[in-house]
């Protein structure tokens, strides 16, 4: 249970993504937020328009889905660093899981790091596709995680081989 | 001895906001003490984005805030910022002592915003006292302020915010922490906080408690153990982990020493870390001539201390300047922020403290028996 371990139970995670077709469509974010807290710049965030705009502070974010285009902007908004965003097709084989990153050294382009899941668990191995640092993103990077793409739904932190 | 309109007690994110707005809404005549050599309070070791209104710095690092607050500061050069000066008492005539440079100073204010703060709270466990136990403060002093890390494996004793926070902070900093534990049934601080360290591999153990340090000389180990919904000890479930440092992060308690001394009507409020000034929704006391805000109000976070300083500086420009109207709406715009922010489940202790503390005439009673002034 998420409030007694920190890992969100999976009808909590299942309600958060979007419909399988979304997925397949192309990058989409996903938001692992689900407790109420006094917290919008997603909001502010996102140039589309995506998010829905807050009521109350401390409303959970809604994001159509439809109108995301996945570019990530939201990603290193989120304070809570709950943003995700998943590209179910990103090549033939592979799918990819853009992850918020606040650890140094940065992981470098093409290295293969284990795939962790919500719970920290070793659930297989990944290829850091990109890594984005921009002065915009304000210090969380974000890592362009290459995997098999049933395992973008799982993946959502990475180890890097110890050296 | 020198007079001023206003003077502020603690340079934190209350004691800046409130210098910044009382200047910006036109007292010129203000004092700004500050006990550590530097400004910015706990913002300066706050490496994480803050949570709140995109308008209020959400988003924004907290050392990134201190510095911004210190910029703004800077601009009004008509405010007397006092670096390393400690405020030493409040006394029946309503002059503020502090020491400064090695020296002695009395200021007569008409109004003094207490912007103090807090301290964190001990637990009591066998051996606490062994070096490499430390509060989650001094940890955040060490590790973000001089780049020292505490220890190579750590214990955290709480899942509040700060624990939480804490715990991250020193995974970046290469330790590793070998477990978070909370004596509650449930994480207490946010879950995406809780989450993110959790996906990091780190163990967060709700209804466990910690038995006693292991060591000699120093930390070797720390005993753990569950409890059960009674918080009493499930027998057979103790166990030992090897770590060298233990941090306490088990919770805060408002610095009101200040209050007291200045005749404040004060008030046990648990929900508020314990005991605080019994307030107006202005944030004065029952002292006329003393407002409170941010932590040494009672136990909340930054984004509320800043609001709560601005608060406090709109009602003393209200008490000293004669033109008021457009500080009327400023009070309204102020006080309406600050209830959007606690308006959600996570500021339900808040709003249940705050109840208790408005300012009535048997707040407090129950506690202390001396008779109040003003």
């Amino acid at each position: 249970m998420l409030e007694k371990t920190g890992i969100p139970e999976a009808g909590k995670v299942k309600n958060s993504l979007p419909s399988k077709e979304r997925l397949k469509e192309g990058p989409v974010a996903v938001f692992e937020c689900f407790t109420e807290i006094p917290c919008d710049p997603c909001y502010y965030s996102c140039s589309i328009g995506a998010i829905k705009e807050f009521e109350d502070i401390n409303d959970l974010p809604e994001l159509d889905f439809a109108a995301c285009t996945g570019c990530g902007k939201c990603i290193a908004n989120c304070p809570g660093l709950a943003i995700f965003v998943l590209d179910y097709n990103y090549s033939e084989e592979e799918g990819v899981v853009r992850i918020p990153y606040e650890y140094s050294p940065l992981p470098e382009e093409g290295e293969k790091v284990q795939a962790l899941d919500r719970s920290g668990e070793v659930v297989g191995e990944a290829r850091v596709e990109k890594v984005q640092n921009s002065k915009s993103q304000d210090k969380t990077a974000i890592i362009w995680l290459a995997m098999p793409r049933e395992q973008i739904l799982t993946v959502r932190n990475f180890k890097r081989g110890e050296d | 001895m020198k007079k001023c309109d206003l003077a502020i007690v603690g340079g934190g994110p209350a004691g800046l906001a409130a210098a910044i707005k009382a200047h910006e809404l036109g007292l010129k005549d203000i004092y700004l003490l500050e006990r550590d050599n530097f400004l910015g309070g706990q913002l300066v070791k706050q490496t994480h984005q803050f949570f709140g209104s995109h308008k209020q710095f959400a988003g924004t690092r907290g050392i990134d805030i201190a510095e911004i607050f210190k910029e703004k500061l800077a601009k009004r050069e008509e405010i007397k910022v006092l670096k390393g000066a400690v405020a030493q008492g409040y006394y029946e005539d309503d002059v503020l002592g502090y020491s400064y440079n090695n020296s002695f100073y009395k200021l007569k204010p008409k109004r003094t915003i207490l912007a103090t703060g807090a301290s964190e709270k001990m637990l009591a466990f066998p051996n606490n006292d062994l070096p490499g136990i430390y509060g989650a403060g001094a940890v955040q002093t060490l590790m973000n302020q001089y780049g020292i890390i505490p220890g190579e494996d750590i214990l955290m004793v709480g899942a509040g915010n700060i624990g939480l926070i804490v715990a991250y902070q020193l995974l970046q900093a290469g330790v590793k922490v070998k477990a978070v534990i909370e004596a509650t049934g449930s994480i207490g601080g946010y879950a995406v906080h809780a989450s993110k360290i959790r996906r990091a591999g780190i163990p967060i153990l709700t209804n466990h408690t910690i038995r006693e340090a292991k060591g000699k000389e120093e930390v070797e180990g720390a005993v753990i153990q569950e409890l059960d919904d009674d918080w009493q000890l499930v027998a057979g479930t103790a166990r030992e982990l090897a770590v060298d440092t233990i941090c306490l992060a088990v919770g805060l308690t408002p610095k009101v020493d200040l209050a007291i001394q200045a005749g404040c009507q004060m008030a046990y409020v648990a929900e508020l870390g314990g005991d605080v000034p019994v307030r107006d929704d202005c944030l004065q006391t029952s002292n006329p001539r003393v407002y409170i805000a941010g932590d040494s109000a009672g136990i909340e976070e930054a984004t509320a201390a800043i609001l709560e300083g601005e608060l406090a500086a709109i009602n003393v420009a209200q008490d000293i300047l004669s033109d008021r109207k457009e500080l009327i709406a400023e009070d309204k715009t102020t006080r309406e922020k600050l209830k959007a922010l606690r308006k959600g489940p996570v500021g339900e202790h808040v709003r249940k403290g705050l109840n208790k503390v408005r300012r009535n005439e048997d707040a407090g009673k129950d506690r202390y028996s001396r008779s109040w002034k003003g």
